[in-house]
Formats: C-alpha cells, sequence, structure tokens
C-alpha cells in the first residue's frame, strides 16, 4: 500500500533523513523507533504532507499514486490519517462540527452524499463506543483544555471516525499513565482491519505490547538500518540505542 | 521563502476576497435635490416631507450648530478629506400617489427588494417579520402596521411618524442624542431623510421581530437615517437593522442616529447585521459609516442590549453605547467586526453607569484581515452614584495574514469604591499548526479559516436573533471567502 523509496528530506537546509526506503502491506502494523532527533516525527509529518519539509530526493507511492504531488487534505481524503504529537487546539470549534465538516468533505470527494444531521450523531455515538470515549468530550471545542491523555484520545476518536487506510500515529503513548494507554491501544485495535494499515512511532516498547507490531524499524541518523520482528523491540528495550550504534560502527 | 507560509497567504489572500454579491443599481426615476448644503437645502428637505414648523427649526438649529464645528480628528483612522458640499441631500423615488397595497408599488422598486431578498410579500408575513423598508430617503409601505396596531404598538416610518405621532417625536427625538452631540449628529439633525420610529406601550411584549432595510442608490447621496425606538415601562421590544448597498466608485457618506429609550422594567434589544459595500479590492469606494447610536435605560431594572456584525463599510466609526440611568439597569453590547483590504474600523462602545447595581457587558470580536486596520475603542464608566455597579469587559482580536492591524483602546474611570470593573483583552491568529490540523483532517484551508473564524465570533452570533444568525454566519463566509479551487 505504501511505497517508500530512499527518500530524502531537508528542513532550512539542514537533512534530516537521508534515503529512507520502507514498504507497508495492507493489513500490517509497523512500529518505528529511534532515538530523539532522528527523524521519526518528521517522516510522519511528510507522509501527511507538511510543506515545511522539503523532499530532496525519492518518492512516496501511496495505492499506485505520487503521494508527493497531492496536497494535505487530498491525501487524507485518499485515507491518510496522523494522529499527532501534539494535538493543536483550536478554541470555538466543536469536536461535533469539526468531525461532521471533515467526514463529509471525505464523502463528497468519494462522490457521495454528505451525512445527514441525524445519521451524523447516529455515527458518532457508533464510534465514541468503540473507542470508549466519554460524551462530554465532544461537544467541548477542538483540543481545548484537554489534558495530554484526552488529546490522545480524542486523536483515536477522530481515527475511528474517518475510518483511515493507512493511520501514522506520532508518539501516541507520550504521557499517557497505564489506563489511558490501554484504552488508546484498544481503540486503534479494534480499528484494524485487513485492508488498512498502520505506523506506530514510539521510544518505547510498553505500547507495543498492547499494540502488536508485525514490523519493527529503528530509524537512526536518518535512516532505517535495522529491521525485525516484534522481538526486536524488546532487544532495544534491553540493550539501548547504543547497541544499534555500535553494530553501525562495527559494519564501517 | 517558505512554501507552507506562501501557500497559506495566497489563500488566505484569496478567501478574504470576493466579489460583493449585492453589486447592482436600480434605474428609477430619481427626484433629487441639487448638490451642496446650505439653509436652503434643509428647508427644501422639509418641506419636500411636508414636516410641521417644529421639525423644520429643530433641523435649522443644528444645522447651524453643525456650521460651527468641525470634524473630530482623534481616530485611529485615515479619512480622505470630505467635500460637504458634493454630495445630494436628498433622493426620492418619484411617485405619483399616496400607496395604499403593494400592488401600487413601482415594479422596479419590488425587484430591488427581490434581488436584495427582501420580499414584501406573504413570505415574509408567514416567517413573522415586519419589514419597513427604507428605499434611499424615502420609506416604502410598510407592512404589518395593522397587525401590530392592535397591541397598540407604533413602527412606521420616521417621517410618517412626524406626522402622525408628534407629539412622541417632539418628546425623545434629541433626548439621547442631542443635536450638538457631535459633528456627525449634528449633520444628520439638519438633514436626516427617513428611518424607523418604533413605539411600545407599557406592558407589551412585541410578537415579532422588527426589522428595517437600508439602501443608498444614487451616487453621491449621503444617507442620514433617523431610528428612534421607545420601550413604555414593562414592555419588550427585539428590533434588527440590516443594511446591503451597490458597487460604486464615489464614496458615500452614512451618518445615523439610533436612539433607544427604555423605560422601568423595559427590554430592548437592537441586533445589526451591516454589510455595506467595502470598497474594491484596492480600497477605492466603498461606504463611510460614520454612526452614533446611543441607548437609555431611563427607568430601574430596564435592559438595552446591541449586538452587531459588521462587515462592511470602507471606514466604520461607531460606537453603540448606553446610559445606565436607572438602578440596577443592564447595558450589552456584542459585537463582531471584520475588516478586510483597505477597510477600516474604530469601533466600540461606551458604558455610563449612573444607577446604583447597574451592570454592563462587553463582548468584542475583531477580524483583521488583508491590509485592513481594526480597533476597539471603549469608555467604562462609573459615576459616583453608581454604587455597586458592575462590568465585564472582554475584547478579542483576531489576525488573519501579517499585513494587518488590530488595535485597543481600552478607557476606564471608576469614580466610586464599590464597583467593580473587569477588562480581558487577547489577540490571536489562525497558526499554521491549526490549518495543517485542518487540512490533515481533510478539510482545505478556506473551508477551515471558515470554521475557525465562525468558532471565534460564536458567542456573539449566538446572541442574534435566529433569523439573523443565519444571515451574519453567511456574512462572515462571504466576507472571508474568496474564489479559491
Amino acid at each position: 500500500m505504501l511505497q517508500i523509496k530512499n527518500l530524502k528530506v531537508s528542513i532550512n537546509e539542514k537533512e534530516i533523513l537521508k534515503g529512507v526506503n520502507l514498504e507497508i502491506k495492507e493489513g500490517e502494523v509497523h512500529a518505528i523507533m529511534g532515538p530523539n532527533g532522528t527523524g521519526k516525527s518528521t517522516l510522519a509529518s511528510v507522509i501527511a504532507g507538511r510543506e515545511v519539509f522539503s523532499v530532496t530526493e525519492g518518492e512516496i507511492i501511496y495505492k499506485g499514486k505520487n503521494l508527493l504531488t497531492m496536497s494535505v487534505e487530498d491525501r487524507a481524503r485518499e485515507g491518510i490519517f496522523l494522529g499527532f504529537q501534539y494535538p493543536v487546539e483550536i478554541p470555538g470549534v466543536s469536536i461535533t462540527n469539526f468531525m461532521r465538516t471533515a467526514v463529509n468533505e471525505k464523502r463528497v470527494y468519494k462522490g457521495l452524499e454528505p451525512l445527514s444531521a441525524s445519521k451524523f450523531l447516529a455515527l458518532m455515538e457508533e464510534k465514541k463506543k468503540l473507542v470508549d470515549i466519554q460524551s462530554k468530550l465532544t461537544n467541548r471545542s477542538v483540543n481545548e483544555g484537554f489534558s495530554g491523555g484526552e488529546k490522545k484520545k480524542n486523536e483515536i476518536f477522530q481515527m475511528a471516525m474517518l475510518e483511515p487506510t493507512l493511520s501514522i500515529l506520532d508518539e501516541t503513548d507520550s504521557g499517557l499513565d497505564i489506563d489511558a494507554l490501554k484504552i488508546v491501544a484498544n481503540g486503534v485495535n479494534k480499528l484494524k482491519r485487513p485492508d488498512n494499515a498502520t505506523i506506530v512511532i514510539t521510544h518505547y516498547q510498553r505500547l507495543l505490547d498492547y499494540i502488536v507490531p508485525d514490523f519493527v524499524h529503528v530509524l537512526f541518523e536518518g535512516r532505517i538500518v535495522k529491521t525485525g520482528g516484534k522481538e526486536l523491540a524488546l532487544e532495544l528495550e534491553e540493550k539501548g540505542y547504543d547497541w544499534i550504534k555500535q553494530e553501525l560502527d562495527s559494519k564501517r | 521563502m517558505n512554501t507552507t507560509e506562501d501557500k497559506n497567504t495566497k489563500i488566505i489572500d484569496d478567501v478574504t476576497q470576493s466579489d460583493y454579491k449585492y453589486g447592482f443599481v436600480t434605474d428609477l426615476e430619481m427626484e433629487m435635490a441639487p448638490k451642496g448644503l446650505n439653509e436652503d437645502t434643509v428647508r427644501y428637505i422639509s418641506a419636500k416631507k411636508q414636516e410641521p414648523e417644529f421639525m423644520l427649526e429643530f433641523r435649522l438649529k443644528a444645522f447651524k450648530k453643525w456650521q460651527t464645528m468641525k470634524m473630530p480628528e482623534w481616530a485611529h483612522l485615515e479619512i480622505p478629506p470630505i467635500d460637504y458640499q458634493d454630495i445630494y441631500y436628498y433622493a426620492a423615488p418619484k411617485q405619483k400617489k399616496e400607496l395604499k397595497s403593494l400592488d401600487e408599488v413601482d415594479p422596479e422598486l419590488l425587484k430591488t427588494f427581490d434581488k436584495l431578498g427582501i420580499s414584501l410579500d406573504e413570505q415574509k408575513k408567514l416567517s413573522g417579520v415586519a419589514v419597513d423598508a427604507v428605499f434611499d430617503s424615502v420609506s416604502v409601505k410598510t407592512t404589518f402596521s395593522a397587525l401590530l396596531q392592535e397591541q397598540g404598538i407604533i413602527f412606521c416610518s420616521f417621517s410618517e411618524a412626524v406626522r402622525e405621532h408628534p407629539e412622541l417625536v417632539k418628546k425623545y427625538m434629541g433626548s439621547v442624542v442631542p443635536y450638538g452631540d457631535n459633528y456627525f449628529a449634528a449633520l444628520n439633525s439638519a438633514v436626516f431623510s427617513d428611518g424607523s420610529f418604533c413605539y411600545i406601550p407599557k406592558g407589551v411584549r412585541c410578537p415579532i421581530e422588527l426589522s428595517t432595510y437600508f439602501r443608498i442608490n444614487t451616487a453621491n447621496t449621503g444617507q442620514f437615517e433617523r431610528t428612534l425606538i421607545i420601550a413604555d415601562e414593562g414592555s419588550y421590544v427585539s428590533y434588527m437593522e440590516g443594511c446591503t448597498a451597490p458597487q460604486r466608485d464615489e464614496n458615500q457618506l452614512h451618518a445615523a442616529i439610533v436612539e433607544i429609550i427604555a423605560m422601568e422594567n423595559a427590554e430592548v434589544k437592537y441586533s445589526t447585521v451591516q454589510n455595506w459595500y467595502p470598497g474594491d479590492k484596492n480600497g477605492k469606494g466603498g461606504i463611510y459609516n460614520f454612526v452614533t447610536k446611543r441607548g437609555i435605560c431611563k427607568g430601574d431594572n430596564s435592559k438595552i442590549s446591541w449586538t452587531q456584525v459588521e462587515t462592511g463599510s470602507a471606514i466604520t466609526w461607531k460606537y453603540p453605547s448606553l446610559i445606565l440611568k436607572g438602578d440596577n439597569s443592564i447595558g450589552e453590547f456584542y459585537s463582531v467586526a471584520v475588516t478586510n483590504n483597505y477597510q477600516q474600523a474604530d469601533t466600540g462602545t461606551k458604558m455610563i453607569h449612573l444607577g446604583k447595581n447597574s451592570k454592563s457587558t462587553v463582548i468584542s470580536k475583531g477580524i483583521s484581515a488583508g491590509f485592513s486596520n481594526n480597533s476597539y475603542r471603549g469608555l467604562i464608566k462609573m459615576t459616583k452614584y453608581a454604587t455597586g455597579s458592575r462590568n465585564f469587559t472582554q475584547c478579542d482580536s483576531l489576525l488573519l495574514g501579517d499585513k494587518c492591524g488590530a488595535h485597543t483602546f481600552p478607557y476606564i474611570q471608576v469614580e466610586n469604591k464599590s464597583s467593580i470593573a473587569e477588562h480581558e483583552a487577547t489577540t490571536s491568529k489562525i497558526s499554521d499548526d491549526q490549518l495543517f490540523y485542518c487540512n490533515q483532517r481533510g478539510i482545505n484551508t478556506e473551508k477551515a479559516i471558515g470554521l475557525i473564524v465562525n468558532g471565534y465570533a460564536k458567542e456573539v452570533l449566538n446572541k442574534l436573533p435566529m433569523e439573523f444568525a443565519v444571515e451574519a454566519q453567511k456574512l462572515l463566509s462571504i466576507s472571508l471567502e474568496g474564489s479559491v479551487g
């Protein structure tokens, strides 16, 4: 579904991604781990289409289409969802209103009729139950005054509403206590289907106990330097990123 | 140069430009006084309207006063010099006889109203809105007067009130805004054309929203309308003022006066959705909106609220104000003021607390875009008599793009020890992060700006009567949406 070939990305003339290769197929869960500042969030932002980053080389093919020529909103309407690390606040805009606009924009893009108010509210109720979100949350303005945990839950709720084919969760676990973590992971797992895929970006192995990955990649100094199964995450936890660095140095 | 910034700037630019929807002119036979302003002009106007002597005297006194005054220059506005001799002060469509029903109204006139979406027909009747349509300087047949008459409510054109209810006009006109109050009040008092008059008798709750539509048509015709609303003891009325104007090259001066009097236990709700032609993208043309609006909560426990959505005019200069004279009286001011391209606004309110335990609330939401400048100017004055009085003021500014300006000039004067005045202010802009968040959810930037701006203005829009709230939301979108994609 997603093919990233030799992707090089810079910001302000500084190269962050130095040739990333990644392939993701339907039904798969990929974890991307790596130390701080290594480019994990950059990768997520570039797939989503954040223009502040310049793609200097390489390509991203999504469902057979050249993703890099598509606008941010078109990528979203084609089914790409980014669960932000630091979701921004939008005061005055209720989650209900926000979601209704987003859902209907996607429907119209696909040639469907927008949902009526009652059908939309029914959809909201269904998804709230699915991901275990309380009703009170959706009456509030988007992320306004939300705690870290509430923001992350709101991201998962939006994911449920938009039914993406490729979800990228950027450090979804940061700032969550164990209960919130379980709720978030539970939501993600419930949304898994054979025809969609998930990229989980995280520092810590802990989340991967709940969202079990098929593949674990280590992003280090702008490249994916190691790929393995879920055991790789446990090994990293035990040995730390220095181990990766040493392995690389010894190969040079 | 940063691509995202470029792109978003372009989108913000496009989104904040739109062809003025109501740009057109009615080619109707117009009867006009020659250009220029002198004592003869004043007499001409009064004679044309067949006014009683007291009205002519009022006008002449005001005109003499105006001649001694100078245009004030303290506002945060750049106003090109106005040649007061280069304006037509009277324009009336030629009509052959007195009209008894709408069937007799000039069909061209009716077509104009249709184009503006103002329908004086059954549709309006069914929606329960009484409309007093002012076409330039002369009022066309008022609807619903019979229905209102049953309750003793008087709602008619100002000219008609001068003829039919002179005692009321004489008693209250100029009692809230004296003709010498300011330069434009003096001008208006001398040459006012027409407007609305409303009287609600004791204990009566007006059953429908009262509404007035205006239009400035002929080039260089100053629109000087005059509105007087009197709510007698224990009464209630909700009044809506909404305006549209055609596209013109010459600037058009609009110096209106609105006076509101609320007696003991009475309540008046005055809502405005203003959509005057703002000038073209280069700041050429557009209406000058220099208005004096003031209400007095005369009796104890009375309440007046001003709610306004201002999106038009090249220059807006107005301070709907309240004198809270009665004890326990309540004053409210809710405002959304949008400026775009080269528009300028210096607007706000004055709350003068005289009564004990009087309360006032001010919520002002400014939105600046393009190269515009938007200023809030407010005065909260609590005299020594106003013990226990309270004010809460919140003035927020939202900046779209980086070439516009938002300014605040709050004045707080408290002359007794038991009053409380609270003031909060915020300045914000729509951040790239917010736009990216919306984009990533499949919402394009233009729609995102619409969502965010409406969310920002929600607190004020919620105060409008339902009929107006929809028009107001559309208006916010029109003034900030463009032909993107």
